[in-house]
Formats: structure tokens, C-alpha cells, sequence
């Protein structure tokens, strides 16, 4: 066998590809083509439109966490550029990556100043791709950027529009300065609505073959409150315990929920009938004494619940109260949010579910 | 010789004590191939660490037992260097990113990326990615947490993060909704005398119920706690039998001297006394959360039913503008005041609803 025969591509070079088993389902089936976007109607015909006419504007992205903002661009600049002139034309930054101001002098510049060479239309997968003459600059969760490297990007977004478009995406527009703003047109992602979140759940229920519940759809959608990355992670976490055993047992709502940490509703209701707050089904619950509204903050403590989900869930309960008089339920909630404030500045949380607990007792009783 | 607590720790999840259910779940994710991140959280001395030592143990063999300690410098943008711990075995690396307080940020890109670029090597590893254990995840800046988002999902195929925290809160939302949740309970009273009963039988020694009862009251919910306790009565006494007399930590004594003082007499004077005893507290390193709370603790003991609800709502207050404020002796001070001024108006039975 001669040395200068093509060698057989080598073993190594196989196992570089990720296996798709183990890809998490978030990224498995993030939106390949902007039309599978779910539930973002409006922005998808806007930027339907750019497909046909190759015009793009500065964008800036901003909505909730897990709405499909860096999957539309993803899948945007995939439509546009193809497979081929994926990486040439497209950069993506996140928060991941050092995105000081020297960056966005070098980094950023160096990219932005290139000229995009001019692109036969046919890919290497037989398909066309409009391939237009201009590059796009990702910048992901662009609200942790400095006020610094956003004022730097300034003029280079004008400097280079003509052969570089950005589009920025953050979860908060306010975070982004205004010149930076003005410069881009917005899109607002909105949280999704259910039924596009139970679609998409059931279809990638139906593609990885496992039996879904209606009532475990509702318990996803309820836990993860418009966030369809969540309720997927969540999804693919409970699959995977429910598979795990010997025989693969089916997904309950439990499930969903002690993996999204939400506390159990008796504790919840324990708790709320410790504090003198009437839950229906028992006899009329007393108040009882500090030292009980103690021991019991003690033992939520140790069961090591989170203590800002557990009063987010209290306020919900004791907002939906059917029958506590309004001013009661005021004042509770003016306590659980001096807590939720408390509980952000890094206060220690036994110290503050029992004020909450104490407020709260002195407000019903 | 080491201490019981890591003599006895267990190595691996058939081992655990308590939690059997939890046990089950970690090990047949071990063994299905698509791990996820995970997330433990729970109090201290619930046995967080012990159950990643044992699922790492799970997922690799014996291999993660050999560990080496190494020293890394990182820059900062600014040129500053960072001198981080590591603890290494061939499949997994430990890291305590709050060490170096606002730079961790600099420490978690770095790091992560370069174990995320790298392949690996170990032919026979039974998983290809690598494992990176983040403790204290709960002090992680916001921007050590934003930049743990993106890399935790676009290098899954070849590195996998366990985060250890006490609580959840302060994590935020994107990296909750990326990791698997585990919650860790801390062991009742029966669970944590079944493991000290189970010490004393390995150790061959003599003990009865009421003295093992006593320990795991006192412990309150913490192992290590316990057992601490255990070894050092054993080392006092020889024999545990009857009612134990379990000295209680000199600063603990100290607080509820602390407390007995606010209590016994408001005056200007005594103020003066108590700053000098919160001081001397300080400068043995008692966390200032700690000595709040224990104090308050004493406090609230001795006063009546109607003035405990005001006292521990100051405290929360207190505790709050300490962890904002830069001075933590100011607010421990204005705390002990405000509870002065809270006794002596109810003795003297003044209406105090206009000075909140």
C-alpha cells in the first residue's frame, strides 16, 4: 500500500461528531428554518420578508428568557448564508466570551471592516441560499455588556452598515442605551402562549417516542410559565429519570414538579395554616404562637426548599384566597415583597421567611 | 487517622445512609449515557459534596479518587493575576469560583472554555465529557452566572457542570432552568441516629438511645455537626451513656451572654458593653449573620410573646442593610439599640407605633 494513496478518513475524525442521543433536546430541536418559530407571528413575517428581498436592518431582539430569540437568528442567518458561508459571515458573541471594550475595538471591528467575498448561489447541499452581501454580527444577551462597549459600538455600527448588519438580543431593552437602540429596529418576543408551547412539547414528545399525559403537558406549562426552554429541560430531565428505571415507568406531574423545585402544595398549605390562613377541606385553623410559626420555618429550612420560591408560591395562594378579606391579602403581599427585595439583596433567608411568616400571622389574625 | 467524618463518609451511592430514593435516581442517570447538568442544593451538612463525590465515583470508578491540587493564574482584563485552587482528578475538576470574589467571572470563562475545547484523552474513561464541579455556586456574581448560560449548552457534548449551593435564590432563572434539580434534604432526627449508630457499631463502642437522641437534636439537621460532636464526646467521656452534657461552642455561649445583657438593663453605658463583647465576636471571625441570629435567638427566649414578632423583624431588617452596608458593626449595634428601645417601651407600656 503506497503512502501516497487517500488514506481512509480516520476513526478519531468520526467520534468528533456530536452524537445526537446525547445533545440535549434544547439544542436537538431548536427551529431550523424561521417559519418553525413557534408562536412569534409577527416577527416572523417581518423578517420573511428580508429572506425575499435581502434587506436587513439592525435588529434588536428583547423578550423573557426561553422565547426563541437566538433561535430565530440562528435560524435567520442559517437561511440566509447556508451551511457553507455559515462561519464566514456570521459571529456570534454571548456573555460567555470576554466582551470588554477591547474586544469590541478588535474583535468586533476587525469583523465588521472585512468585505464578504461574492458567494455563487448553489451550496454544497444543492440548495440555493440568497447569500446577500453583507455580514451579521450576533451579540447575545447584550444587557451584561458594559455601558462602555455599547457606546464604542456605536459608531462602528454606522461606520460599516454597509456590509455589516448587527442584531442584538437581551432580555431587558432598558439595559441596552438608547443611541444604541435608535439605531436598531426592536422586535419584542412575548411569552409563549400555551397551545404553541403544548404543540411543540407534543411533537417532540411524538419524535422521541414517549407517552405524554395532558395533565403532565399543564403541569410543564404551569412551571415554566412561558418559557418553552424550560419546560423542554424539563421535559428531557423527566424522561430521562422516568426511563432510568427498570421498567421505564410514566411521566407524572409530580415528577415535573420536584424537578422544577417547586415545593409540594402541603407544605405550602401547611405552612399557610400554621400562619392562621384558612385552607379549605380542615376545621377553621387557629392562629397559633410564635414559638410554632417558628418550628415551622425551622423544618422548611431544613428540607432545604428555596426560599424565594416557596413565598412566590405562598403569594399565590394567598392572593387566589377565596375567602380572606382584601386588606389581609395586601398586607401580605407588601411583606412577601420587602422579602423578595430582602431575599435579592443576599439576606439570609431563615430570617426573612419567618418575617414573612410573623407579617403575615399579624396581618390575619 | 482522620477525623470520623471523613473516616466514614461514603464513598459510594449504595453506601448513603439516607435518601434512598434520591440514591436510585443519581445512579441509573449514571448509567444512561446523556447526563445532565446538575444542580444539588440543601443545607449545610445535609451531605451535598458527599453525594457528588458519589456520583462522580458513579459515573467513572475509582479513577476520580485520585486527586491532585493545583495552583492556576488567570488574568483579569486589567492585568491583574488570580491565584485559583484547583482540584483535579483525570475526569473531573473542582473549583470554588467565589474565592477570588469579583474577578470569578474571569476564572469560569477560562477555565470552562479550555476544558470544554479539550477532548477527552483516557481511551478507557467510560464517559467522554468531563465533569466540572462549581461549589458555592450561590455566591457566583451575576455575570459569572451569564457567562455559564451560553457554555453550558453549546459544549454539553464533552464537559458537564455539577453546581453545589445552599439555596437556589440567587441563582438566576436561565441557569435553574439548564441544570437538573436535586434537592437535598437534611436528615431527620431517626435517619441521623441510624448513621451515628452505625459509627459507634464500626468503632465498637458502647452507647444507648437517649445520649444518640441528644446529639441529633442538637445538631439540628447537620451531619457533620453530629458527628463532630460525637468524636468529641467519645474523646471526653470514653463511654456515651445517659444524659451527655454537650458543651456548646464558646461563641455560642458568649451571644447568649450577649443576650442576657440587652435584656437585664437598657442604658448608654451598656451599649457601650455590648459593642466592646460584638466586637471582640468580630474579631474571632463569627459571621456577623451568625451572631445576629443567635443572639436574636436568646432574645427572644426571655422576652414576652408580644414583643418577639417586633424583635425578629428588626433582626431580618438589620441583617439585610448588613449584607448591603460596608460596616457590619453599625447594624449589629443599631439592632441592639432598637431591641433596647423596643423592651423598655413595653415595660413602660409607651405607645411606639409612631417611630417604625
Amino acid at each position: 500500500m503506497s503512502f501516497f494513496q487517500i488514506q481512509p478518513p480516520r476513526q478519531a475524525a468520526k467520534e468528533q461528531v456530536v452524537d445526537h442521543a446525547l445533545q440535549p433536546w434544547v439544542e436537538k430541536y431548536r427551529p431550523q428554518t424561521i417559519e418553525d418559530v413557534s408562536s412569534q407571528e409577527h416577527t416572523v413575517a417581518v423578517l420573511r420578508r428580508t429572506l425575499t428581498s435581502t434587506n436587513l436592518p439592525h435588529m434588536l431582539f428583547y423578550g423573557p428568557p426561553g422565547t426563541g430569540k437566538t433561535s430565530t437568528i440562528l435560524a435567520l442567518s442559517r437561511q440566509l448564508f447556508g451551511p457553507d458561508n455559515f462561519r464566514s459571515r456570521v459571529l456570534e458573541l454571548n456573555a460567555s466570551d470576554e466582551r470588554g471594550i477591547s474586544i469590541v475595538r478588535e474583535k468586533i471591528k476587525d469583523f465588521a471592516r472585512q468585505t464578504p467575498r461574492a458567494q455563487s448561489g448553489v451550496s454544497s447541499d444543492g440548495k440555493t441560499y440568497p447569500c446577500p452581501p453583507y455580514k451579521i454580527i450576533i451579540l447575545d444577551e447584550a444587557d451584561s455588556m458594559t455601558q462602555d462597549a455599547q457606546a464604542a459600538l456605536r459608531r462602528i455600527m454606522e461606520n460599516y452598515a454597509r456590509i455589516t448588519r448587527f442584531c442584538l438580543v437581551c432580555n431587558y431593552v432598558t439595559r441596552i442605551i438608547e443611541p444604541l437602540a435608535s439605531r436598531c429596529s426592536k422586535f419584542r418576543f412575548k411569552p409563549l402562549d400555551n397551545i404553541s408551547t403544548s404543540q411543540r412539547l407534543t411533537h417532540i414528545a411524538c419524535a422521541e417516542n414517549i407517552s405524554l399525559d395532558p395533565s403532565v403537558v399543564n403541569a410543564l406549562i404551569t412551571t415554566s410559565q412561558g418559557d418553552l426552554r424550560r419546560s423542554i429541560t424539563y421535559l428531557q430531565s423527566a424522561s430521562r429519570l422516568a426511563n432510568s428505571t427498570s421498567p421505564p415507568t410514566v411521566i407524572t406531574p409530580e415528577d415535573i414538579q420536584e424537578i422544577a423545585g417547586v415545593v409540594p402544595d402541603t407544605v405550602v398549605n401547611e405552612f399557610a395554616a400554621t400562619l392562621g390562613i384558612d385552607i379549605g377541606g380542615k376545621d377553621k385553623t387557629k392562629a397559633k404562637s410564635f414559638d410554632e410559626v417558628r418550628r415551622e420555618v425551622k423544618q422548611i429550612v431544613r428540607e432545604g426548599y428555596s426560599a424565594s420560591q416557596l413565598l412566590s408560591q405562598l403569594h399565590d395562594l394567598i392572593v387566589e384566597h377565596p375567602t380572606l378579606p382584601a386588606l389581609h391579602k395586601a398586607k401580605s403581599a407588601l411583606a412577601i415583597a420587602e422579602a423578595d427585595k430582602a431575599l435579592c439583596d443576599g439576606a439570609d433567608e431563615e430570617l426573612w421567611i419567618l418575617e414573612v411568616a410573623l407579617q403575615i400571622h399579624k396581618a390575619v389574625s | 487517622m482522620s477525623l470520623w467524618v471523613d473516616h466514614y463518609r461514603p464513598k459510594t451511592l449504595d453506601d448513603l445512609h439516607y435518601h434512598p430514593a434520591l440514591s436510585a435516581r443519581i445512579k441509573s442517570l449514571a448509567k444512561a449515557g446523556d447526563f445532565p447538568h446538575m444542580l444539588f442544593y440543601g443545607p449545610s451538612g445535609a451531605g451535598k459534596k458527599t453525594r457528588i463525590a458519589c456520583t462522580l465515583k458513579e459515573l467513572y470508578g475509582k479513577g476520580v479518587e485520585k486527586l491532585k491540587i493545583d495552583q492556576r493564574v488567570f488574568m483579569t482584563p486589567s492585568r491583574r493575576k488570580l491565584d485559583v485552587n484547583i482540584v483535579q482528578s483525570n475526569f473531573h475538576i473542582e473549583i470554588t469560583p467565589s474565592e477570588v470574589g469579583n474577578y470569578d467571572r474571569v476564572v469560569i470563562q477560562e477555565l470552562l472554555k479550555e476544558i470544554a475545547q479539550t477532548q477527552q484523552v483516557d481511551i478507557t474513561a467510560r464517559h467522554k465529557f468531563k465533569v466540572v464541579v462549581i461549589n458555592e455556586a450561590d455566591s457566583l456574581t451575576r455575570d459569572a452566572q451569564a457567562a455559564l448560560r451560553r457554555t453550558m449548552e453549546k459544549y454539553m457534548s464533552n464537559m458537564r457542570i455539577i453546581l453545589c449551593a445552599n439555596s437556589t435564590s440567587k441563582l438566576i432563572a436561565p441557569i435553574k432552568s439548564r441544570c437538573l434539580l436535586v434537592r437535598v434534604a437534611a436528615p431527620t432526627e431517626d435517619e441521623m441516629i441510624k448513621v451515628l449508630k452505625y459509627v459507634a457499631s464500626r468503632e465498637r463502642l458502647q452507647t444507648d438511645d437517649a445520649a444518640l437522641t441528644e446529639i441529633a437534636q442538637d445538631a439540628n439537621g447537620n451531619m457533620r455537626k453530629a458527628l463532630l460532636v460525637f468524636e468529641a464526646l467519645k474523646m471526653q467521656k470514653g463511654i456515651l451513656s445517659g444524659p451527655v452534657a454537650i458543651a456548646k461552642p464558646d461563641w455560642e455561649t458568649y451571644c447568649c451572654k450577649v443576650g442576657d445583657m440587652i435584656i437585664q438593663d437598657q442604658s448608654p453605658s451598656r451599649v457601650l458593653e455590648v459593642r466592646s463583647k460584638l466586637y471582640e465576636l468580630l474579631s474571632h471571625c463569627i459571621p456577623p449573620t451568625v451572631i445576629l441570629k443567635t443572639i436574636a435567638d436568646r432574645v427572644v427566649e426571655l422576652v414576652d410573646e408580644s414583643l418577639k414578632a417586633d424583635i425578629m423583624h428588626w433582626a431580618a431588617i438589620y441583617e439585610t442593610r448588613m449584607r448591603v452596608g460596608n460596616k457590619k458593626i453599625f447594624h449589629l449595634e443599631a439592632w441592639v439599640v432598637k431591641v433596647m428601645s423596643l423592651y423598655k417601651h413595653f415595660f413602660y407600656d409607651i405607645d411606639m407605633s409612631g417611630f417604625d
